[in-house]
């Protein structure tokens, strides 16, 4: 979806959201423990937010939300980041955002 | 005339057919002959009767009817006799009366008496069920019985029986891995075969997860207070589970002879499952913090409260994601470090492990029984 992609390749990091869901928390406080800071897209407050949830579902997220990008690439959802922070690999996926205080 | 020879009076008088029978007492009743009598408590099957005292006489329902049409037919009969008679035959009809009404009650007296018979009957039933279900789980969980465990059991989600008997094969299976991670390391087993007996571990505990993914979308609450575990389990719960933090701290100290690059990615994975497991427990408290308003939306102490329950009932569907993303970091902690382990270091991590949980559960029986017996 063209949003879709525009939104995430306009920004380095990107989490689709809802303001209610807790794991769509879950994964920012893991990213701001990891020192960066991601644009975060609420969809519940976007009027195109269930266009852009049937999208993401389409591209192979997991869940719709959250769905995280990171340079402009489908990571996945909260299942995926997890996988990848336990394996050590999502560090290095992050390191071109990190924010530095 | 005497009220015994108005009897032997009628006696020849009436028809009597082989079923009936015609009994007296001491306490001058006269009884209508009966086709068929039930005396309840004191017939056998063969129909032998056995007249206790004082005696009361059943009539069934049909034989009421023409009971009453008897006594007139008895009514009939006295009429025949003299003036001197009809007093006797007023005495007769009010003992009839009488008569009647003391059956009445004796059947519903029966009634109530089978009734509650059968209230007991299934009561002990359904108490022998719980008996035997808490039976399973102390033996499970090395004896204890809990008397919470069977007053949750009244109040069941369809699904989380099943799942206790399941968990409760489980707990026998991962004590007989364990044994034979035991026995295989003690007698140096092979590479291969150490290695067949840590991969069908690891899938042990992955059904375990698969498991309680099932059972959580039957009762997410269930789940999350870890109701199917010993106490001193449940003593360290954390979203439905042990802690996967808490696992890599007792299990890595204790692995020998680890290589530098292990050791670096050990430590990695440590502080990587912390920040995982710290970010989820801060998912969890915004969930609680949801429900909570949610909950208390409105005046409290309108007395009103409706559409704040199915609010909150919409709330509580993210309980099983959580659940389920917990146990996701369990696996993938449990994975990550089979990974950086050679074989035997595995073999090694996951007899300790097993042992821990064992030593739990023991622990739990111990409290149990200590508890029971200062009771």
């Amino acid at each position: 979806m063209d949003k879709v992609m525009r939104l995430a390749s306009e920004n380095g990091l990107v989490i689709f959201s809802k303001s209610s869901c807790c794991l769509c928390y879950t994964v920012n406080i893991l990213f701001s423990e990891l020192g960066v800071s991601p644009y975060v897209h609420e969809l519940d407050q976007d009027p195109e937010g269930k266009d852009i949830e049937k999208a993401l579902i389409k591209m192979g997220c997991s869940a719709p939300v959250p769905a995280v990008f990171i340079g402009g690439k489908l990571v996945g959802s909260t299942n995926e980041v997890m996988s990848l922070h336990l394996s050590g690999n999502l560090m290095p996926l992050l390191k071109p955002y990190y924010s530095f205080n | 005339m005497t009220w015994i020879s108005m009897l032997i009076k009628f006696c020849s008088a009436t028809e009597m057919n082989s079923s009936s029978a015609l009994f007296v007492t001491p306490n001058s009743m006269l009884y209508e002959p009966v086709q068929q009598t039930a005396i309840w408590g004191d017939f056998s099957v063969n129909g032998f009767l056995n007249p206790p005292s004082p005696f009361i006489l059943e009539v069934d329902g049909k034989l009421s009817n023409q009971s009453e049409d008897s006594s007139h037919g008895m009514g009939g009969i006295l009429d025949g006799y003299n003036q001197d008679d009809s007093k006797q035959g007023e005495k007769v009809s009010r003992r009839l009366a009488q008569n009647r009404e003391a059956a009445r009650k004796s059947r519903i007296r029966k009634k109530a008496y089978v009734q509650q018979l059968e209230n007991s009957k299934i009561r002990l039933l359904q108490l022998e069920q719980e008996l035997e279900r808490a039976k399973q789980q102390g033996q499970f969980m090395g004896g204890g019985i809990e008397v919470s465990h069977l007053g949750y059991s009244r109040n069941r989600k369809p699904g989380i029986e099943a799942f206790e008997v399941d968990h409760g094969h489980w707990v026998e299976e991962q004590n007989r891995q364990t044994t034979e991670l035991r026995n295989a390391l003690k007698s140096h087993s092979g590479e291969i075969e150490l290695r067949i007996l840590v991969d069908s571990c690891m899938s042990h505990y992955f059904n375990l997860f698969h498991m309680k993914a099932t059972a959580a979308k039957a009762d997410a609450f269930y789940i999350m207070s870890g109701m199917w575990k010993s106490q001193a389990e449940r003593f360290f719960l954390w979203i439905g589970g042990f802690r996967p933090s808490e696992l890599l701290k007792i299990l890595i100290p204790r692995l020998e002879t680890l290589t530098e690059q292990q050791q670096v990615e050990a430590g990695n994975l440590k502080q990587s499952c912390h920040q995982a497991e710290d970010a989820l427990s801060q998912g969890m408290e915004k969930l609680q913090q949801i429900l909570a308003s949610t909950i208390s939306a409105g005046e409290l102490g309108e007395g009103n409260y409706l559409p704040q329950m199915g609010a909150a009932m919409e709330k509580l569907e993210a309980l099983v994601r959580v659940l389920n993303q917990a146990d996701h970091l369990r696996q993938e902690t449990l994975q990550q470090l089979a990974r950086i382990l050679t074989t035997r270091q595995a073999a090694r991590a996951l007899l300790a492990l097993g042992e821990y949980f064992e030593r739990l559960r023991a622990l739990s029986s111990l409290w149990c029984s200590n508890t029971n017996e200062s009771a």
